[in-house]
């Protein structure tokens, strides 16, 4: 008899930003172990296991989801963003350039997470008020107090992309 | 000739290559014990080199934290880095670049007063020679001691010094892999613990098969006497077990205390070391006496990453990565410990979370040590959990301040003493009394020693900023180091800079308020210093202080001071409030003085860092305790400041560049609370002498007029 574990072991298909996936593993691993141990996306990060303080936030089919709870096996068929698929050092998104720019960060430890959540509010909304990226971003925590710097940032990238400036 | 006072750096390590190697690809490498926890002081550091050597930024590589090829600078504490490894670096290379140009004259044959240094090349009367640093490198015996003999450039001189250069570390960290916690090399092993709920307790039963059955994968249980480990190639398997291992295992002998311990207060009369420092009390022609006691509760680092380790025992030798404050400390720390020479550990640093002072961050090493010295040549990736990170880091101390003032006939203060009853502000191993955690529970624990503080010739612990740099014309300090606090407690960030200064701060509005005075200008009535008078007024001006409104009116506007460690920068902080069942800052001014500034956006985004947490610490936080421990161990039951509650807040450095450098880490964490404190105060008519500053506070308060 199998044991209990391998009984819902299967193979899932799913895409990590843009690139089709299979993965082979309980359906009920986190989505966070997936992406940093199965496929070696370090940039979402492990803080609390929670859902409390966003370290791990990324995109499912664009909307922002906390990979530490969430079961792969939820995921299948569907399309996983994770701060890698916003842009490199070399070629950064124009809200990596942004944080950058506006210094936007101390230890950076939240931020790939912030980052994520910011990308889904403006893919929906190319023109947030402050307290409309306050209100989008207010799930995620920072400890270091770079806020406002945060809040900065992810204004200009806003600016910087309805301009059609380029990365 | 006098011979140059040396930073304690550059006495501990003299040798100049311990510090600097110019490298084969035409980089010069800068090492600095002083570590990255996101201040930016590897950028910084990288700025001091470029300009003193007169090479490009680009062309410096700084290493940072390593015990095989760095300096040791204990610990990075205390807002010294700039001040000290920053000056041993200026002064290094300084010395380099005088022993270089010395070489070049040589090989030319010339006067060294011809040659010139531009991108690291050396011109002679502003022509290519063809030498530069890494051609006269070899000539140069960098094992020599430095001797601070070569003067540094002029501040005027100064080219990338003063420069708001983007940080060096930032662009990975929001791309993709960048912290300790990222790492994954050959041969690795997921590692959790099973933690000894206290010191002294003794693992009773652990049901072994339980906890495998939990985990659902291979899984290796590692036991010395009371560590237990949980070690897998599957991160998740070593996760369930540790997350299942509470439920199946039992202690005796544990510990046990009261929830009423979590209060500040709980530490009057308790026994203690107790000291009197200063003046004795003068003899005072006053019956003007007062008296007020303020108290900050126990506080934690609440680093946002669980604490991290990566340890690998090869061939006899221990190699740590870690993301702890000082990687030489640590490798004396994990010797001891584990019974090995020193020089048979290399501990490196490499990114975490920020830390704010002594968190779990050097336990983990130990976790992680111990479990690769039982499986040798494997890689052990120790990682703690959230709960553990809040259960078992090394906690702020709550501090209890009572103040006891005689006044003039003016109302200014004559006679001045600060009393403290806290525990102690430093358990670092090494240093500080403390051990590493898991030594407590090995075999043979080390024996518990009497808790220390630090000395107040390297800024005190709980004395910490407990003398106000006010015109008082005699002071003293009655510290309580208290023994035995329920929980174990240690350096963070300002120590007890924060609770004295919002006490000291607190009462001065009150004294000025006894006599009908403006705070302002009460406070300008007792401050001769010059720079500290030039940021009071200037943080009143920009907060618009002449225009203030009466007191009562729900809105409050509060003003705190202090210079950080009486010595280190100043920060005068202004806080405007609406106080309505509780608490909400509107906005916070602040006007620093840190002498010479190396990158004024860094420190601007200190400075301001320091501002939201100590905002976070004032209104909201404080560990809690039960029977069993602290039993805040998520952020529900120890929230911090969210987005949707910070302020507006503006920074400003003022021209320091005729100072010497001062960090600037610490220094707007008491004054930020203080102005709270008095803003609350102006609002509400009604001193709340407590932190932080909750909902039940001020209803209390309220409900006691």
């Amino acid at each position: 008899m199998p044991a209990p574990a391998e009984e819902t072991s299967m193979v899932l298909a799913f895409t990590v930003n843009d690139v089709a996936q299979q993965i082979d593993a309980p359906q009920d691993t986190s989505l966070l172990d997936v992406l940093r141990n199965h496929l070696g996306l370090m940039g979402t990060r492990y803080g609390c296991g929670l859902e409390q303080c966003g370290c791990c936030m990324v995109l499912v089919d664009g909307e922002p989801a906390y990979a530490c709870t969430r079961e792969v096996g939820t995921v299948a068929g569907r399309a996983v963003t994770t701060i890698e698929g916003l842009g490199t050092p070399t070629n950064p998104h124009p809200l990596q350039r942004a944080f950058l720019d506006e210094q936007a960060g101390q230890c950076g430890y939240c931020l790939s997470g912030i980052v994520v959540s910011a990308k889904a509010l403006l893919d929906r909304n190319p023109n947030p008020s402050r307290a409309d990226i306050v209100a989008a971003l207010d799930k995620h925590l920072c400890r270091c107090g770079a806020h406002l710097r945060i809040l900065r940032a992810v204004e200009r990238a806003a600016a910087d992309m309805r301009a059609g400036r380029p990365a | 000739m006098t011979t140059p006072t040396l930073p304690a750096s550059l006495v501990e390590n003299p040798r100049l290559d311990r510090w600097i190697c110019f490298q084969p690809d035409r980089t010069v490498r800068i090492a600095t014990g002083k570590v990255e926890i996101g201040q930016g002081v590897v950028t910084a550091i990288g700025q001091i080199a470029a300009d003193e050597l007169d090479v490009p930024l680009n062309r410096v590589a700084v290493l940072s934290g390593d015990t095989d090829n760095g300096p040791d600078e204990m610990y990075t504490t205390s807002s010294l880095s700039i001040e000290v490894s920053g000056s041993s670096v200026r002064l290094v290379c300084a010395e380099v670049r005088a022993k270089a140009l010395e070489r070049a004259a040589l090989r030319l044959n010339c006067s060294r007063d011809e040659l010139t240094v531009v991108d690291g090349q050396f011109l002679q009367n502003g022509m290519a020679t063809g030498q530069d640093y890494w051609t006269v490198a070899s000539e140069i015996d960098f094992t020599q001691a430095a001797t601070g003999t070569a003067a540094p450039k002029a501040a005027n001189l100064y080219r990338v010094v003063g420069r708001s250069i983007p940080r060096l570390d930032l662009p990975a960290k929001v791309s993709g892999a960048a912290f300790l916690h990222d790492v994954r090399p050959p041969r690795l092993l997921h590692a959790r613990t099973l933690r000894q709920p206290s010191r002294g307790a003794t693992l009773a039963t652990l049901d072994e098969a339980a906890i495998r059955r939990a985990a659902k994968g291979e899984l290796q249980i590692i036991r010395d006497a009371n560590f237990v480990a949980f070690v897998s190639p599957v991160e998740g398997v070593a996760q369930a077990a540790a997350a299942a291992a509470p439920q199946h295992a039992t202690w005796n002998n544990v510990r046990r205390i009261e929830s009423a311990q979590q209060e500040a207060a709980w530490l009057q009369g308790q026994p203690s070391d107790d000291r009197h420092i200063g003046a004795p009390p003068a003899t005072v022609a006053t019956t003007q006496r007062v008296q007020a006691s303020f108290s900050r509760p126990y506080i934690a680092h609440a680093s946002l990453a669980p604490s991290c380790a990566l340890a690998e025992f090869r061939d006899g030798h221990l190699t740590i990565h870690s993301h702890g404050q000082g990687m030489h400390p640590l490798r004396r720390n994990l010797a001891a410990a584990l019974g090995l020479p020193p020089d048979a550990i290399t501990a490196r640093h490499l990114h975490g979370a920020g830390c704010y002072g002594h968190n779990g961050a050097d336990d983990a090493a130990l976790d992680a040590a111990l479990i690769a010295m039982r499986l040798p040549g494997h890689c052990i990736r120790l990682q703690w959990r959230r709960e553990e990170e809040f259960g078992f880091e090394p906690v702020g101390p709550a501090m209890l301040v009572t103040l006891h003032v005689a006044l003039d006939e003016r109302g200014r203060p004559a006679d001045w003493t600060t009393e403290i009853w806290s525990g102690t502000h430093v358990q670092r191993p090494g240093t500080g009394s403390g051990f590493l955690l898991a030594t407590e529970a090995m075999a043979n624990p080390p024996p518990e020693v009497k808790p220390t503080d630090p000395p107040e010739a390297r800024g005190g612990g709980a004395t910490r900023n407990a003398v106000p740099l006010y015109d008082v014309p005699a002071h003293r300090i009655v510290h309580h180091l208290v023994l035995r606090p329920p929980v174990r407690t240690s350096a963070l960030r300002g120590l007890g800079a924060l609770p004295n200064v919002f006490a000291i701060e607190s009462l001065l509005d009150d004294l000025a308020a006894r006599i009908g005075e403006d705070p302002v200008a009460y406070r300008l009535s007792i401050l001769s210093e010059p720079r500290a008078r030039r940021l009071i007024e200037a943080v009143a001006e920009r907060a618009g202080w002449s225009g203030r409104g009466p007191a009562g009116s729900g809105k409050g506007l509060g003003l705190g001071f202090a210079r950080y460690k009486n010595r280190a920068a100043y920060a005068a902080v202004v806080a405007a409030v609406t106080v309505q069942e509780s608490v909400r800052v509107d906005r916070v001014w602040c006007v620093a003085d840190a002498g010479l500034v190396v990158n004024p956006d860094g420190a601007r985004n200190q400075l301001e860092g320091g501002i939201v947490q100590a905002i976070s610490w004032t209104l909201k936080e404080q560990v809690r305790l039960d029977e069993q421990g602290i039993s805040s161990r998520d952020w529900d039951s120890y929230p911090i400041l969210r987005f949707s509650e910070v302020p507006d807040i503006h920074v400003e450095l003022t021209d320091g560049a005729g100072n010497p450098s001062l960090g600037v880490g610490e220094c707007t964490v008491g004054p930020t609370a203080a102005a709270i404190g008095n803003a609350v105060k102006h609002a509400l008519g009604v001193r709340i002498h407590d932190m932080p500053l909750t909902r039940e506070r001020i209803m209390g308060a309220l409900l006691n007029t």
